[in-house]
């Protein structure tokens, strides 16, 4: 079980988490959605390290980790694929899985990891990662650097912003078994109903706070009713 | 040949074996040490022993020559001008450059005056690597100077690599490219400690469609410093196109002084440098797979230079 306690981060004046509080169980599959701005990626960013929270802790099953680095969290099997992939200069998509996998995989192995997020791999694997790659393209490598990991907590920030249709239904089949596979927690970022149909939970941010978070069942028919009634209400953040 | 020098022509030529070469010459401490011609690359040693020149046939495809020098001598100046003339159609692959170990207190240099010329449709891909190693004092200095003459619809890519031990170099790139020729160059350079690394381009795009591409990469680290310095002239319907790009850790310095002069309405012209450290973003994107920040550093690094 992962934990977040009391979590504060404030920048410029402006509180982007105000006392969050969250637990989240093995073996489910959890959606944040809400306004654009409301601290979606900054929470993400917090449970991987990438951010420092201000106050409050971070534990995962009982223990401390709030002072783990972020290589240290990732080898306690936490991974995260960022809204914005990273560009590089001169390092390829294989050179990544390489990485992502740490071993010395050879091209078939990447290929078959590239599949899964239903990139054509041979195609792909020499590529450089960097903007010559289309959007959806980038998305769905920074995707598969996650996948090859198998991690136990697996964050994806909006993974399905750029990408087609078609591969959407084979992505979300992978989000799916995730984290049944390996007994893991899988957390998806997303403002997508097809995404946050497959989710166990919903949890619903704005502004720096988590305002609901219940079974997909009630929370769906709630949500899309408040975008109804108050239209644009994605453009509140 | 003993170890030190078969280790240095291996980070010369980086390939496994100078044999393989349709046409070589070894020098060695400003001497001769072995050569190898065939009936379409003629290699001659230059009267007054200044150097060589080496003479590629007309419609020549697909030959290899090395030119690899080494130092081994502490104290030794050595400055060599050599000379490529490149047949009309020829197709070959030249893989000059300097290995010095110096073991001892004395400074070893080696300046290299390469002359290149391209005769019409001349193809070549020149790779230059230089490296030093040794523990001794003694500074290791390699200072490279190219020049190179282009006739119509001629192809150059340049190759050049400094990666390691060469504590002070000047490298002179000049280059005069006519109608429809094509000059590409790719310079990695790695400085570290207090080693200083200068490179200057000139080059002159005179006739029309002729084109040039610089891209350059550096890794300034330590107390080291580099200056890179271009010169593109476009005096008629021309493409010109530099890139320098650089890392800098610790303490190191990069400097970029770049000059573009369009000498006609239909030059184009561009110049782009970048300096700064590593991206935060990529760290932490190879932390996040693993890596601790000095392996992720190390990884971006060899990438950027790969
Ligand atoms: N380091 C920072 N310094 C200043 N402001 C920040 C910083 N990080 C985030 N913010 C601000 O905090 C707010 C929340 O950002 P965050 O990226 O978490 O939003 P989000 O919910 O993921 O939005 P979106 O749906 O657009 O991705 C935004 O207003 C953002 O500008
Ligand atoms: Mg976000």
């Amino acid at each position: 079980m992962l934990e977040l306690i009391d979590i504060c981060f404030t920048r410029d004046h402006k509180k982007i988490l105000d006392h969050v509080s969250l637990q989240l169980e093995k073996e489910k599959f959890y959606a944040i959605t809400g306004p654009n701005g409301s601290g979606k990626s900054t929470l993400a960013k917090i449970i991987m390290g990438i951010e420092r929270p201000d106050s409050g802790r971070i534990l995962l099953d009982g223990v401390d980790i709030t002072e783990k680095t972020i290589d240290e969290r990732a080898r306690l099997g936490f991974g995260f694929a960022f809204q914005q992939p990273v560009c590089f200069k001169g390092i390829t998509v294989y050179d990544l899985l390489k990485i992502a996998t740490g071993k010395e995989i050879d091209k078939k192995e990447a290929c078959s990891i590239l599949s899964k997020v239903g990139l054509c791999a041979l195609d792909y694997i020499d590529r450089e990662v960097n903007n010559s790659l289309s959007g959806g393209e980038l998305k769905r490598t920074e995707i598969a650097t996650v996948l090859a990991r198998e991690p136990k907590l697996a964050i994806f920030d909006e993974p399905e912003a750029g990408i087609d249709l078609w591969s959407f239904r084979s992505l979300n089949r992978v989000f799916q078994q995730l984290g049944r596979s390996n007994s893991g927690i899988t957390l998806v970022i997303s403002h997508q109903e097809r995404i946050l149909n497959i989710a166990d939970t919903i949890i619903l941010m704005e502004e720096g706070h988590i305002t609901k978070m219940d079974t997909r069942e009630n929370m769906v028919s709630c949500i899309f009713q408040e975008v109804k009634c108050c239209s644009g209400g994605e453009m509140n953040g | 040949m003993d170890k030190v020098e078969k280790n240095l022509l291996n980070e010369v030529l980086n390939h496994d074996s100078i044999e393989q070469a349709d046409a070589y010459n070894i020098r060695a401490n400003g001497h001769l040490q072995k050569r190898k011609e065939n009936p379409y690359i003629h290699i001659r040693s230059k009267k007054d022993g200044t150097g060589i020149d080496i003479e590629v046939l007309p419609d020549t495809l697909f030959g290899i020559i090395d030119i690899p020098v080494i130092i081994t001598e502490s104290g030794l100046t050595d400055i060599v001008y050599n000379d490529f003339y490149i047949g009309k159609n020829a197709n070959v692959t030249i893989v000059a450059g300097c290995g010095i170990h110096n073991h001892a207190e004395k400074q070893s240099q080696h300046n290299g005056i390469h002359r290149f010329f391209l005769e019409e449709n001349a193809k070549v891909r020149y790779i230059e690597r230089h490296y030093a190693e040794g523990k001794g004092e003694g500074k290791k200095v390699l200072n490279p100077t190219t020049e190179i003459s282009m006739k119509k619809g001629s192809y150059l890519m340049m190759d050049t690599i400094q990666l390691k031990g060469v504590d002070e170099s000047i490298r002179i790139t000049k280059a005069n490219v006519e109608d429809g020729a094509t000059l590409v160059i790719n310079e990695k350079i790695l400085t570290n400690n207090h080693q200083t690394a200068t490179t200057d381009f000139q080059v002159t795009l005179g006739g029309g469609n002729a084109s040039c591409h610089v891209v350059s990469r550096s890794v300034a680290k330590d107390d080291s410093y580099q200056e890179f310095s271009s010169n593109i002239i476009g005096k008629d319907l021309c493409y010109g196109h530099v890139e320098c790009d650089a890392i800098i850790q610790e303490n190191g310095r990069v400097k970029a002084i770049p000059e573009i002069d369009a000498q006609s309405v239909d030059a184009n012209l561009i110049h782009e440098a970048t300096i700064g450290k590593i991206a935060g973003s990529q760290l932490m994107k190879l932390m996040s797979l693993g890596l601790s920040e000095k392996e992720a550093e190390n990884a971006i690094i060899t990438g950027f230079l790969k």
